[in-house]
């Protein structure tokens, strides 16, 4: 092995020590998967797609450019902030206001000579699955659930038996603080983000009795002052979580509270984490998880070494509090899964409640999370969040109980949110005795 | 800040100024006291090689505003650099490779102050070392010349400067932390709720009579009142009258404490409108975490029972208010309380005040302590806020490198060689069991074949023309000599022979994400070793970008 040759890029000498390891094979290589000469050429007319050019984005980007890929799209809608300099490395204080995708694609095509990187300063859900149809390989670096949870069905439903170019393989990063995650998914081969769902349970949310009569801790009267202070004196016209103006009305009413209950440690910094919902974020835990999302998506594109996802071990978790400690593992994929499943997920559920009581149940269930579920039952539209006339016409539904509206124990539901619109979560009741 | 502000000036004036803005999502995690560490550090990299993880690790560094830096790099900038460091240009071809970095990486963060060296004044890394205000943290890249190590080996020593190997090759690397002697710890940062040390089997006075107070007509309190117990009081009613009908004696074993949790939970009212009380199931759930006994965990043991006989150790405040602590232990059989309580339904009156006798008692416990240490020789010196923060993380607190520094309880120090040998040993009788207790293979092999090239190809001219031959000591026989040297008879092992492959496959050259991935967590290393806060490497780990895995391992 050691007196193979290395067969070189169209820019032999600057890429050296990648061609070393992409084009001759190591011991753990699969001599069937590897092409050795051809894989230069094939990774530069792949295309790979980066959602998030924030903290893990701007690392994806830097780190798919010096793994060989040219053709690099990027999605992003937000601005910079003056809070992403300490980590979103491709910005500075002059690019405070501008778009994340601009910004961070046009440095990257500096710095790195040879790549393409395509901007799309938008939504994920502006496109539709002819777009996400182009690209070989997707890498998510995002915060948000929601946009993770769209992505996954989205590819998921892009699968065609039949067409080889329609299986995407998806790999997710996320970080909070010392701690962060990567994972690998051959969607509707592999256990997917909605398998998963569950390791990523929402917080609890405090009971709004807790805020509106017995606050006990700094945070209950942020949220008072959030959820209740600012519905009844409407200071300004719409709640802007960025301005500082607005934050700082929170913080005061927020003060004013609990000096009435006398609890201690209502900041300015709190508040704003509480209403925010802000993730601590350094750029050394950004700089790990990005690098284990490219370094396999490296792997996936070249076959020069074995990857996560296929067909053991496709999860990886980090944790730099204690020491460093990586967990690597294979999270298996349910039969139940409603994105890329087949089966029914059970759903226990008391025969005493009210479609209402079931409706919000699905928000703070960990293995659903649907923030505005509509629901069907048999051909029959129990409940519809929109449109407008359909929500009047299914409305007084919600006041019945479940038993009421003939559903009995065993009997399948869908249903379905509008953050993820193609996908008809099923669930099969089971009445707690 | 706990004071409350009640001024009518523009709101506006309570915001975060700029800094705090740019820095908020870190600062959420080490607070003002840590980023003042991270401002007053001096780095040093020691560069080499490729040259790639010593730039990502500097990176992820001066983002967060690290005080200043310096680069020690003789090499200049290749062709082949470009394909695998981000923070070099085709506008640096051919300069100082220390000079292109420094820039193109102070450009991250205009509050950090950067210089490169050898230059026109200071040529040799010796008079770097020798000329340069102290280093926080000394930080080099394999491969390194064998005298620039013992150079910086001994700056370490005479200085007490952590030094942080790194090795960074194809899908494999390492790093390694030398701290000069025992690393306290005092704000490690445990879980919150790992926290929550309520002391219902050693209730103190003032915690007894609020209790009791509660609930000394529990059954005829109205709804409203008994449905808003904290669960505290509503435990120590109970463990009160557990003691009256078994002798004395509280709960102890799992099955009574399952027993108790029975009767709480039978304690609830149902005949209310909600059918049951959240605060009586809170109560039966906390029931196995809290009703337990004061115990004296690991960490701190090991620092009560380190011989601290250095003279710098002596004085230091950690080492005092230890004593202080330990003195407090064997008098009063527990630690100083930390005083948090966690969150429970109870009314917003109630809960204050339940708050507030857990807060007092903790403000007793730690004047105690306080006392102690300044009538130790030298305790007059020792801050307040430190004790408190002591207090706090009692149960918390770690020693790094208990056994590398000091004198250590053992007396006789191992040789570096020596712990490898054994470190080896134990490894491989460990992979003969891994299949059965489902635990992965050892990363040894990785670190074994590494370091046998940690030496080699450092004439930074062949870097241009490497060879897909592995001259140099950079072929697999080679490196499996070298490996049989430092542990003899781990050549033979196959997971080694593969390692050997695996490093030759990569002739010295670094992958980027292999790079990115390894200077990420020698950044979260190096802050915390600077901030003193949460828990450092103790002190090699290695990483397998094959596999997606990481192993920590004393070496």
């Amino acid at each position: 092995m050691a007196s193979a040759e290395v067969y070189p890029a169209s820019e032999p000498a600057r890429w050296t020590y990648l061609d070393r390891i992409r084009t001759r094979p190591g011991p753990f290589t699969n001599p069937d998967m590897f092409s050795g000469e051809a894989v230069a050429a094939a990774m530069e007319t792949m295309k790979i797609l980066v959602i998030g050019a924030g903290g893990l984005g701007c690392e994806l980007l830097k780190n798919l450019a010096l793994s060989g890929f040219k053709d690099i799209h990027v999605i992003d809608m937000d601005t910079i902030d003056i809070s992403n300099l300490n980590r979103q490395f491709l910005f500075r204080q002059a690019d405070v206001g501008k778009s994340k995708a601009d910004v961070a694609a046009r440095f990257v095509e500096k710095r790195v000579k040879g790549v393409k990187i395509t901007p799309h300063n938008c939504r994920i859900q502006d496109f539709d699955e002819d777009f996400y149809m182009q690209f070989q390989l997707v890498v998510c670096g995002l915060d948000s659930i929601e946009a993770r949870r769209w992505i996954n069905a989205t590819l998921v439903n892009m699968v065609d038996e039949d067409v080889e170019d329609s299986y995407k393989p998806l790999i997710d990063g996320g970080t909070e603080g010392f701690k962060g995650q990567a994972r690998v998914i051959f969607p509707t081969v592999t256990s997917c983000i909605e398998c998963q769902l569950d390791m990523h349970a929402p917080r609890a949310a405090v009971p709004l009795c807790t805020l509106a009569s017995i606050p006990r801790q700094p945070e209950h009267c942020i949220e008072w002052a959030h959820v209740i202070a600012w519905d009844q004196e409407k200071p300004f016209p719409q709640l802007d979580k960025d301005d500082p103006e607005h934050i700082t009305w929170l913080y005061q009413k927020a003060l004013l509270r609990a000096r009435e209950f006398n609890i201690p440690g209502v900041t300015y910094s709190l508040t704003q984490g509480v209403v925010k919902n802000i993730i601590p974020a350094i750029a050394a835990t950004n700089s790990v998880i990005a690098a284990a999302c490219c370094n396999e998506a490296l792997k996936i594109a070249s076959n020069c070494a074995p990857f996560l996802g296929l067909p053991e071990e496709n999860y990886m978790m980090y944790s730099g509090n204690d020491s460093v400690y990586t967990y690597t593992f294979k999270h298996e994929k349910k039969d139940d899964c409603p994105v890329c499943g087949q089966l029914a997920r059970d759903l226990p559920v008391e025969a005493s409640w009210t479609l209402s009581e079931l409706v919000d149940s699905f928000a703070a269930r960990p293995e659903a999370q649907l923030k505005k579920p509509s629901v069907r039952a048999e051909g029959k539209t129990l409940y519809m969040q929109s449109p407008p006339s359909l929500e009047a016409q299914t409305r007084p539904n919600l006041d019945k109980t479940l038993v009421e509206l003939g559903l009995e124990d065993g009997q399948e539901i869908g249903v379905t949110d509008p953050a993820f619109a193609t996908v008809v979560f099923k669930f099969r009741l089971r009445f707690k005795q | 800040m706990t004071e409350i502000i009640m001024s009518q000036t523009p709101p506006i004036l309570h915001g975060p100024s700029e800094k705090e803005r740019k820095y908020d999502r870190q600062l959420r995690l080490w607070a003002a006291s840590g980023q003042a560490a991270l401002e007053s550090a001096n780095i040093l990299l020691v560069n080499s090689g490729a040259g790639t993880v010593g730039a990502e690790t500097l990176k992820n560094l001066v983002l967060p505003g690290i005080g200043r830096f310096a680069i020690y790099d003789e090499a200049q900038v290749s062709e082949a650099d470009l394909g695998v460091n981000f923070f070099l240009d085709d506008g640096g071809l051919g300069r100082a490779r220390a000079q292109s970095l420094t820039e193109l990486i102070l450009e991250l963060n205009p509050d950090v102050q950067g210089t490169w060296y050898p230059n026109e004044g200071v040529k040799t890394l010796d008079s770097l070392l020798a000329g340069s205000p102290v280093f926080t943290v000394i930080m080099y890249t394999h491969p390194i010349r064998p005298e620039q190590l013992s150079q910086l080996e001994a700056y370490g020593q005479q200085h007490k400067t952590p030094l942080v190997a790194i090795h960074s090759a194809g899908f494999y690397s390492y790093f390694q932390i030398n701290l000069p002697g025992a690393f306290p710890i005092v704000d490690t940062h445990p879980d919150e709720t790992a926290m929550t040390d309520l002391r219902l089997l050693t209730p103190w006075p003032e915690l007894v009579a609020f209790a009791e107070e509660l609930t000394k007509d529990i059954d005829g309190l109205d709804n409203y009142e008994h449905g808003h117990l904290p669960y505290v009081v509503i435990l120590l009613h109970y463990l009160k009258q557990w003691k009256v009908a078994h002798d004395g004696k509280y709960p102890t074993t799992f099955k009574e404490k399952t027993e108790l949790r029975k009767i709480v939970q039978g304690a609830a009212r149902t005949n209310n409108p909600e059918g049951g009380e959240e605060n009586f199931e809170e109560a039966a759930a906390a029931v196995v975490k809290t009703v337990v006994r004061p115990s004296l965990p690991s960490g701190l043991k090991e620092v009560f029972e380190y011989e601290h006989t250095d003279p710098v150790e002596q004085k230091s405040g950690f080492w005092l208010i230890a004593d202080a602590v330990k003195e407090f232990y064997e008098k009063h059989q527990c630690l100083p309380l930390p005083g948090n309580l966690p969150d429970m339904k109870a009314q917003s009156k109630v809960y204050i005040q339940l708050q507030g006798i857990y807060k007092a008692k903790a403000r007793k416990d730690a004047a105690e302590i306080l006392q102690i240490v300044q009538a130790a020789p030298g305790g007059e010196h020792v801050d307040p806020a430190e004790v408190d923060l002591f207090c706090k993380n009692a149960a918390f607190v770690k020693l790094i490198n208990a056994t590398g520094g000091g004198a250590s309880g053992s007396g006789v120090k191992i040789s570096r060689a020596d712990r490898l040998k054994s470190a080896a040993d134990q490894e491989f009788a460990n992979d003969e069991t891994a299949a059965l207790s489902l635990s992965p293979l050892s990363l040894l092999p990785i670190y074994l074949a590494l370091q046998a090239t940690a030496h080699v190809d450092v004439d930074v001219d062949h870097r241009h023309q490497p060879s897909s031959t592995g001259t140099g000591g950079l072929d697999a026989d080679s490196i499996l000599a070298a490996v049989a040297q430092q542990v003899p008879g781990a050549e033979k092992h196959e997971r080694v022979v593969q390692a050997a492959r695996e490093v030759a496959r990569a002739a010295g050259g670094e992958l980027h994400n292999v790079a990115a991935l390894t200077g990420g967590m020698v950044a979260q290393e190096t802050i915390k070793i600077v901030t003193k806060q949460y828990i450092p490497v103790d002190n090699t780990c290695v990483y397998d970008g094959i596999g997606g895995r990481c192993q920590v391992l004393r070496l």
